[in-house]
C-alpha cells in the first residue's frame, strides 16, 4: 500500500510529468492572477475610502502588505519544499525551492521599498527602524544567504541539499528572530504608531486587501511555475525527455 | 572456508557533474574476499568507494550490510568497516602514537600503547612514537594509516589507493597485510593504480569510464 | 558515548594548546576592534557607557564568527572529517564534541577578558556582571549556530564572506538580548528577563543546532 502511494509520488513528482502537466496551470494562473489583480487594485485605489488620518497616502499597503505576507508565505514553501526533498529525495521539491528563492527575495524587496515610501509621508522619512520593516530586512538578508551558498556550490544535488537545510534552519529562526525584533523596537521606539493592525479594518480597505492578496498568491503560482519548468529543463538538460522535447522543435 | 556474504551492492548508479559514471552496478562481497575496482582515470572508483562506504548516497540502487541497508545498520556497519581514502587524516601537530590513538577513538577503540607500539613496529615506524606528524614524509604518513586500518579490528577493509606514497617495502608491507586479513577472514575492497600482487584469488569490477559526456537515462 | 564526546573534546584542546599563538587570535581581534570605538567616536565615558553593550557584543559576534572556520576546515582539509562520519558512533555527538571545544577555546575566553573591556568603555560594576551572564549565555549559541554554518560552507572555496553572509542573521536575536541585557542592567534595571531569554535560546541550540550539524557534513561529505 505504501509502496503504491510512493510510487504515485515518484511518477508524478518526475520533471517530465511535471513539464508536461503544467503548461495549462501557467496560462490559467497568470490569467487569474491579473484578473483579481486589476479589480483588487480598482477596489482599493477607486473604491475604498480615504483613511481620515493618512490621507491617500495609505492606499500603498494594497501593495505593502500583501508583498509582506508573501516574502514570509514563500520562505515556508521553500523550507518546506526542501524538508521534502532533503528527506525523501524528491528534486521536483528542490527544483521549486530553487525557484521560489528570486521571487521571495524580490517580494522581500518589493515590501520594503514600499514601506519605505509610505514611511515618508508617514514618519517623515524613508527609513526609520521599524519593526516590522525591520524583520523584512533581515529575511532579505536570510534570502540572500540562501541563494549565496544556492549558487556557491558547483554540484547541483549538494547545493539543494545545503541551501534547503539553510532554509529549514532559517524558519526555525523566523519566529525568534521576528519576536526579538518586535521586543527590541517597542523598547527603543515606544512612541511609533502601530500601522495597519487596528482591529476592525473598514471592510471596503479588507476586500482589496484580501483580493491583492490573493492575486499576488496566483501570480506567485504562475511565476514559480514558469521557473520550475525552466530548471527542469536546464538540470535535466542530457536527459531524454528533454532531448526529446528539443528535437520535435 | 566459508562464503558467507557481508556486503552487497545493488544495482548502484552515480551521476557526477551531468556524466553517468556508472549505472545497474551490482556486486558483493563474501567473507574472505578481495575484490579490486579496476577503471581508468575518472571512471568513478572513488565515488563508487565514497558511495559504498555511506559517505555518498548513490543516485539510484542501494548498499546492504549482511541484508539490511547501511542507513539503517550503520553502527553495526561503521563498527566493522574501515576506509582510507587519498587524504592522510594525519595532524602534524600530534605525535605519531596520539595520531593512531585518535583514529581509534573515532571507532570506541581504547588500546594499550604496547599494543598499538607493536602495530607502529609493523608498519617500520617503530622508534617514531613521540615524532610529531608533521616531521614525518608522505610515505611515513601513509604508515600511520596502514597501524590503523591492522588496529581497527574491522572485518571489511575499503582501501581507495592504499599504495599511494609508498615505498617498495611499504608495498610489499600493504601486500602481504591484505593476505593476512583474508586468511582471517576478512574482507578487502580497493582501487590501484600501482600493480598490487597479491598471491591469492581475486574478483575484480571493472567500471566503464568511456569519454565524453554521456547522458544520464531515467 | 560519552568517552567518544570526551576523547575528541581532549584531542581538538590538545591540538589547539599545540598552537598556542592561534589560539590567542581572536581574543586579541575582539579587543581591537572594541578599542576603535573611542577612537573613531568619543572618549567621553558618557557616549562610551552608552554604546558599549553594543560594541562589545557585536565585537564579541565578530570575534567568534572569524575563528568558526577552524571548527571544521583542517578536519576537512586532511580527511580526519571522513573518519567522524564513519564512527560508529552518533556524529551528533561529535559534532557536539567539537563545538564544545571550539567554545572553550573562543567563548569562553573572550567572556574572561570582558570586564577588562568593561572598564575601557566605563561600564558601571553591576553592568559588567550582567555583560558576563550574557556572554556566558550567549557565546555558546554562537559556536552552535556558526557550527552549522562552518558544515555547510567548509567545502566551498573562499567562504568566509558566505559563511558570514548566511550566519550574521541567525545571530541577531542574541545580538538584540545580549546587548539589552547589559544596556539595561547599567541603568540598574533588573534582566531577568532577557538572560532568560538567552538561557531558552541556549537549550534551543543545544537540542537542535548539533542535529542541524550532522545533516549539513552529510550533505558536505556526499560531495
Amino acid at each position: 500500500m505504501i509502496k503504491a502511494i510512493w510510487n504515485w509520488i515518484q511518477r508524478f513528482s518526475s520533471p517530465k510529468y511535471f513539464y508536461s502537466m503544467s503548461a495549462p496551470l501557467v496560462t490559467w494562473f497568470s490569467i487569474a492572477a491579473l484578473l483579481t489583480g486589476l479589480y483588487g487594485l480598482y477596489l482599493g485605489l477607486f473604491v475604498a475610502p480615504t483613511d481620515y488620518q493618512q490621507g491617500e497616502s495609505y492606499r500603498i499597503i494594497f501593495i505593502h502588505v500583501p508583498a509582506a505576507w508573501m516574502s514570509l508565505f514563500i520562505y515556508m514553501v521553500m523550507a518546506i519544499s526542501s524538508g521534502i526533498g532533503i528527506i525523501w529525495q524528491i528534486r521536483l521539491a528542490d527544483m521549486v525551492a530553487a525557484a521560489s528563492a528570486p521571487i521571495g527575495a524580490s517580494f522581500t524587496f518589493l515590501a520594503l521599498v514600499t514601506g519605505a515610501l509610505w514611511g515618508k509621508p508617514m514618519w517623515g522619512a524613508y527609513w526609520v527602524w521599524d519593526a516590522r520593516l525591520t524583520s523584512e530586512l533581515i529575511l532579505l538578508f536570510l534570502y540572500f544567504g540562501y541563494m549565496a551558498l544556492q549558487s556557491a556550490i558547483e554540484d547541483q544535488r549538494s547545493a539543494d541539499k545545503a541551501s534547503g537545510l539553510l532554509a529549514i534552519v532559517g524558519v526555525v529562526n523566523i519566529p525568534i528572530i521576528h519576536y526579538s525584533v518586535e521586543w527590541w523596537n517597542t523598547l527603543h521606539q515606544g512612541a511609533t504608531v502601530a500601522k495597519f493592525d487596528k482591529p476592525s479594518m473598514h471592510i471596503d480597505m479588507l476586500i482589496p486587501l484580501l483580493l491583492m492578496a490573493v492575486a499576488f498568491k496566483l501570480f506567485y503560482a504562475a511565476v514559480v511555475l514558469v521557473r520550475t519548468r525552466n530548471e527542469a529543463l536546464y538540470r535535466d538538460r542530457n536527459r531524454r525527455w528533454v532531448r526529446e522535447l528539443i528535437e520535435r522543435l | 572456508m566459508s562464503t558467507e556474504i557481508m556486503f552487497e551492492a545493488q544495482s548502484l548508479q552515480c551521476v557526477r557533474d551531468d556524466r553517468l559514471l556508472f549505472n545497474d552496478l551490482s556486486f558483493a562481497v563474501a567473507e574472505a574476499e578481495v575484490l579490486q575496482i579496476e577503471g581508468p582515470n575518472g571512471s568513478g572508483k572513488t565515488s563508487l568507494l565514497r558511495i559504498i562506504c555511506g559517505l555518498r548516497q548513490a543516485d539510484a540502487g542501494q548498499v546492504l550490510w549482511h541484508g539490511e541497508s547501511i542507513a539503517s545498520n550503520r553502527e553495526d556497519y561503521y563498527a566493522n568497516m574501515v576506509y582510507i581514502g587519498h587524504l592522510p587524516c594525519i595532524k602534524g601537530d600530534l605525535t605519531v602514537l596520539e595520531n593512531v590513538r585518535s583514529l581509534l577513538d573515532t571507532r570506541s577503540l581504547t588500546l594499550s600503547n604496547a599494543e598499538i607500539e607493536v602495530a607502529l613496529a609493523k608498519v617500520g615506524l617503530a622508534t617514531y612514537d613521540d615524532v610529531p606528524g608533521k616531521a614525518l614524509s608522505s610515505g611515513q604518513r601513509r604508515r600511520i594509516l596502514l597501524a590503523f586500518i591492522e588496529l581497527s579490528q574491522a572485518k571489511m577493509w575499503i582501501l581507495d589507493e592504499p599504495l599511494t606514497a609508498l615505498d617498495v617495502q611499504g608495498v610489499a608491507l600493504m601486500e602481504s597485510m591484505i593476505l593476512e586479513h583474508r586468511e582471517a577472514g576478512g574482507s578487502v575492497v580497493f582501487t590501484t593504480h600501482h600493480g598490487m600482487q597479491l598471491d591469492c584469488e581475486m574478483s575484480s569490477v571493472r567500471l566503464g569510464g568511456k569519454p565524453g559526456n554521456q547522458a544520464a537515462e531515467e | 558515548m560519552l568517552k567518544a564526546y570526551y576523547h575528541l573534546l581532549l584531542r581538538d584542546l590538545r591540538l589547539a594548546l599545540r598552537n598556542r599563538h592561534e589560539l590567542a587570535n581572536p581574543l586579541i581581534f575582539f579587543v581591537l576592534v572594541v578599542t576603535l570605538f573611542p577612537l573613531a567616536v568619543t572618549p567621553t565615558p558618557d557616549a562610551l557607557r552608552a554604546m558599549a553593550p553594543g560594541v562589545i557584543w557585536v565585537s564579541a559576534l565578530l570575534a567568534v564568527l572569524l575563528s568558526l572556520d577552524r571548527l571544521f576546515k583542517q578536519d576537512y582539509d586532511d580527511g580526519s572529517l571522513d573518519q567522524l562520519m564513519l564512527s560508529p558512533n552518533p556524529l551528533m555527538i561529535l559534532v557536539l564534541a567539537k563545538v564544545s571545544a571550539h567554545w572553550l577555546l573562543t567563548g569562553l575566553p573572550l567572556v574572561i577578558i570582558a570586564p577588562l573591556l568593561g572598564l575601557f568603555m566605563s561600564l558601571p560594576t553591576e553592568a559588567v556582571s550582567v555583560l558576563i551572564y550574557s556572554l556566558l549565555l550567549g557565546t555558546p549559541v554562537l559556536s552552535l549556530v556558526g557550527a552549522i554554518g562552518v558544515s555547510l560552507t567548509v567545502a566551498v572555496n573562499r567562504g568566509g564572506v558566505l559563511l558570514s553572509l548566511i550566519i550574521l542573521p541567525l545571530y541577531i536575536p542574541i545580538l538584540i538580548f545580549g546587548a539589552n541585557a547589559v544596556d539595561v542592567a547599567s541603568d540598574g534595571l533588573p534582566v531577568t528577563g532577557q538572560l532568560l531569554f538567552l538561557g531558552a535560546v541556549l537549550a534551543l541550540a543545544l537540542s537542535l543546532a548539533p542535529l542541524a550539524t550532522s545533516v549539513a557534513l552529510r550533505i558536505t561529505a556526499a560531495r
